[in-house]
C-alpha cells in the first residue's frame, strides 16, 4: 500500500496541518517509508488471534455517577485567546 | 423492509407516485448526574463553563474515565428495545474539527456498539395494525459544546457544559414510510426512555433530538439516495422536515435532476430545508480505537440483574389495562403514554369499575389538565378523589351531570367529594313519589306540548329537560324518564 501526493494533501487538511506544495514529495515518502514498515507485519498470521488491548488481562476502570468536578470556569478559560462574559471566544463559524 | 406498499403512504407527484423511506438516528442524553467520562455535572442551565472539567475541555495528559451509569442506562435502554447486548463493545475515536468540539475528536463506539439489533411496536393514528420499526443499533458517545453566533458579526462564542455529556445513539433500520409513522416511532421511543428513566426526553432542552434519514424511490424500486437532516428538536418538526424534504427530492427528479448525498437542516420558519455541508467537504471521520480506553466488557449476570429489575413497559402496560380493567386499546394507548398517568390511573381505578375510571381520567381530568397546560403531576385533583367520585356515580347517589359540577368544586376549592355532595345537597332524587309530582307539574303546565308530543315522541326530550332543570339536575334520569314516557302514552 502507498499513497498518492492528492492523498498526502488530503490527509494533511483532514488533520488541519498546513503543508506546502514543496513539502509533498518529502511527506509522501516518509508515509509510504512508514506503510511499508508496518505491511511487514502483514506477513504474520494472526488468524484467530484477538487484538491485544493490554498486556495483563483486567477490566476498564469505572467512575461513580457523582460530580466531583466543575465550577471553575475562570481555570478552564486561562489558556484561552480570547474570552467574554464565561465563554471562549472564536472566529465566526457559522454553516 | 420489502412489506407491500400501503397506497395510502404513497406521496402524488406529477408523473408518478411516490414511496418516502425514512431511517431515524435518535440522540438521546443519558439522565445521570455527571458526564460520560468525567466528573463534571450535567445540570441544564448553568453558568457558561460551569459544567467543565479539565477532561471535558481535552487539557493535554487528562484521561477519560467512564461513568458506570451510563453503562448501566445504556443497557437497560437497550433490554427496554428488547435489543440484544453485546458484553463486549469498543470506544473510537471519531475525528473532525469544530470549535465545540475541543479533543479534535469525539469518543464514540463505531464497529463494536454496546447495543446491537432490536425493534420498537408503535402504533399509528390512523392504522388497524401497529407497525414495528426495527432497531440497528445503540451506541454511547459524547455530546459536544454549544456555539453562539449572535452575540457578534465577526465571533462566536462556545460554551463547553454539554461537552463530554452522555448521549445514546439509537439508529433505526429505514422501516418507517411517513411523516405520521416517524412522528409515533419517535413519540413511541420517548415514551418508553422515560419509562426506563435512561432519559427524561426533554427536547425542548435537546435532551432528545433526531437526525432523520430520507429518501424517495417509486414503490419496488432500490433504495433511493438519502439525505440527512441533522438536529430536529421536535415532534413536529421531524413530520414537517419530512414532508418538505421529500417533496424537494420528488421535485428534482421529475425535473430530471438526481439527488445529492448530502447533510441538509430544516428551517421550521422558511418551511425549507437547506445544504449544510458542500460534497467537497464530506467528513472523512477517520475512526480509531481510543488507545485511552479499554474495551468495555461486562458479564451475562450483570445483564440479568438490569433486566430483572426493568419496570412494566408501556407495551406491557397497555395490554395489561385491556385484560384487567376492559380498557378499549385507545384509552388503554392514553394511559399508558406517560408512567405517571398509567399510575394515577391505577391508583383511583382501585377497587372500583375501571372503564368507567379510565372515562373520568380521560375525558375530565385530562380534559381539563390540557385545557390549563398543566401536568399530571400537578393535578389538582387528586387519585383518591376521581376514585371517589366514580362511586358517588356507581351507587347512584349523583347523576352523571351533578359529578361534572361536583367535579368542578373539587378541582376549584379541593375536599372530599361525598362529604361535598352531602353538605351541598348534590344527591340524586331517586324518590319516586318528589319525581312524580314534579313530572306531572310540567305536565299540568304545558298541555300543548302534551298534544304534540302524542304525534311526536322526540318532543320526550325537551319533558325531561323541564323536570330535570325543575329538580336542580338531581332527579335520576332513567326514572324521569320511564314515568314521563308512561304519563305521555309513548312507547319504547
Amino acid at each position: 500500500m502507498s499513497v498518492d501526493q492528492t492523498t498526502v494533501r488530503r490527509i494533511a487538511r483532514l488533520a488541519r496541518i498546513a503543508v506546502t506544495e514543496a513539502e509533498v514529495p518529502h511527506l509522501q515518502g516518509e508515509l509510504n517509508a512508514i506503510l511499508g514498515f508496518v505491511e511487514q507485519l502483514n506477513e504474520v498470521d494472526v488468524a484467530g488471534v484477538e487484538p491485544m488491548t493490554s498486556v495483563t488481562p483486567m477490566l476498564m476502570k469505572k467512575r461513580q455517577d457523582v460530580v466531583t468536578d466543575g465550577d471553575d470556569a475562570e481555570r478552564i478559560l486561562k489558556n484561552a485567546p480570547a474570552s467574554e462574559a464565561g465563554y471562549f471566544v472564536v472566529p465566526k463559524v457559522v454553516e | 423492509m420489502n412489506a407491500p406498499v400501503n397506497p395510502k403512504k404513497l406521496i402524488k407527484g406529477a408523473t408518478a407516485d411516490w414511496e418516502v423511506v425514512i431511517g431515524l438516528e435518535i440522540h438521546a442524553q443519558v439522565n445521570t448526574e455527571a458526564k460520560l467520562f468525567s466528573g463534571a455535572s450535567t445540570r441544564f442551565g448553568s453558568e457558561p463553563n460551569a459544567n467543565v472539567s479539565l477532561v471535558d475541555a481535552a487539557m493535554p495528559g487528562m484521561l477519560p474515565v467512564i461513568n458506570e451509569e451510563c453503562v448501566r442506562q445504556a443497557i437497560r435502554t437497550g433490554l427496554g428495545l428488547k435489543a440484544e447486548i453485546n458484553h463486549r463493545s469498543v470506544f473510537d475515536r471519531k475525528n473532525y474539527f469544530y470549535p465545540d468540539l475541543p479533543q479534535g475528536y469525539q469518543i464514540s463506539q463505531y464497529q463494536h456498539p454496546i447495543v446491537g439489533e432490536g425493534e420498537v411496536i408503535v402504533d399509528v393514528p390512523g392504522y388497524s395494525e401497529p407497525i414495528i420499526v426495527r432497531i440497528e443499533r445503540l451506541h454511547l458517545e459524547q455530546d459536544a459544546g454549544k456555539s453562539i453566533h449572535d452575540q457578534d458579526p465577526r465571533l462566536s462564542f462556545v460554551d463547553l457544559n454539554r461537552s463530554g455529556v452522555a448521549l445514546m445513539e439509537i439508529v433505526s433500520k429505514p422501516d418507517i414510510r411517513s411523516s405520521e409513522e416517524a412522528k409515533a416511532y419517535v413519540t413511541k421511543l420517548r415514551t418508553i426512555l422515560r419509562y426506563l428513566g435512561t432519559c427524561d426526553g426533554d427536547m425542548e432542552k435537546g435532551n432528545l433530538r433526531a437526525d432523520v434519514n430520507v429518501s424517495v424511490r417509486k414503490p419496488g424500486d432500490p433504495l433511493g439516495t438519502r439525505c440527512e437532516i441533522k438536529n430536529v428538536n421536535s415532534v413536529r418538526f421531524i413530520g414537517q422536515a419530512i414532508e418538505v424534504e421529500a417533496r424537494r427530492q420528488i421535485g428534482i427528479i421529475e425535473d430530471g435532476g438526481t439527488i445529492d448525498q448530502e447533510t441538509r437542516l430544516y428551517d421550521p420558519g422558511k418551511g425549507e430545508t437547506r445544504s449544510m455541508r458542500s460534497k467537497e467537504e464530506a467528513h472523512d471521520y477517520r475512526y480509531f480505537p481510543d488507545p485511552d480506553l479499554l474495551p468495555l466488557e461486562f458479564d451475562g449476570a450483570y445483564v440479568k440483574a438490569l433486566a430483572d429489575a426493568l419496570p412494566e413497559l408501556p407495551d406491557a402496560k397497555k395490554a395489561r389495562f385491556i385484560n384487567q380493567y376492559g380498557l378499549s386499546a385507545y384509552d388503554a394507548s392514553v394511559l399508558s403514554a406517560e408512567r405517571e398517568s398509567a399510575d394515577f390511573f391505577e391508583e383511583a381505578a382501585k377497587g372500583r369499575d375501571g372503564k368507567q375510571t379510565a372515562n373520568w381520567v380521560i375525558n375530565e381530568l385530562f380534559g381539563r389538565l390540557n385545557k390549563e397546560g398543566r401536568d399530571i403531576t400537578a393535578s389538582p385533583v387528586s387519585a383518591a378523589q376521581i376514585g371517589s367520585i366514580v362511586d358517588l356515580i356507581g351507587s347512584g347517589a349523583i347523576s352523571g351531570k351533578i359529578a361534572k359540577d361536583l367535579f368542578e368544586i373539587v378541582w376549584t376549592e379541593g375536599g372530599d367529594p361525598a362529604a361535598i355532595v352531602e353538605a351541598r345537597g348534590m344527591k340524586q332524587v331517586t324518590d319516586t313519589g318528589a319525581i312524580e309530582k314534579a313530572v306531572d307539574e310540567i305536565i299540568a303546565a304545558n298541555p300543548d306540548k302534551v298534544e304534540q308530543a302524542k304525534a311526536k315522541p322526540s318532543m320526550l326530550g325537551w319533558f325531561v329537560g323541564q323536570v330535570m332543570k325543575a329538580s336542580g339536575g338531581k332527579a335520576n334520569p332513567g326514572t324521569v324518564n320511564g314515568m314521563l314516557k308512561a304519563k305521555l302514552g309513548i312507547d319504547g
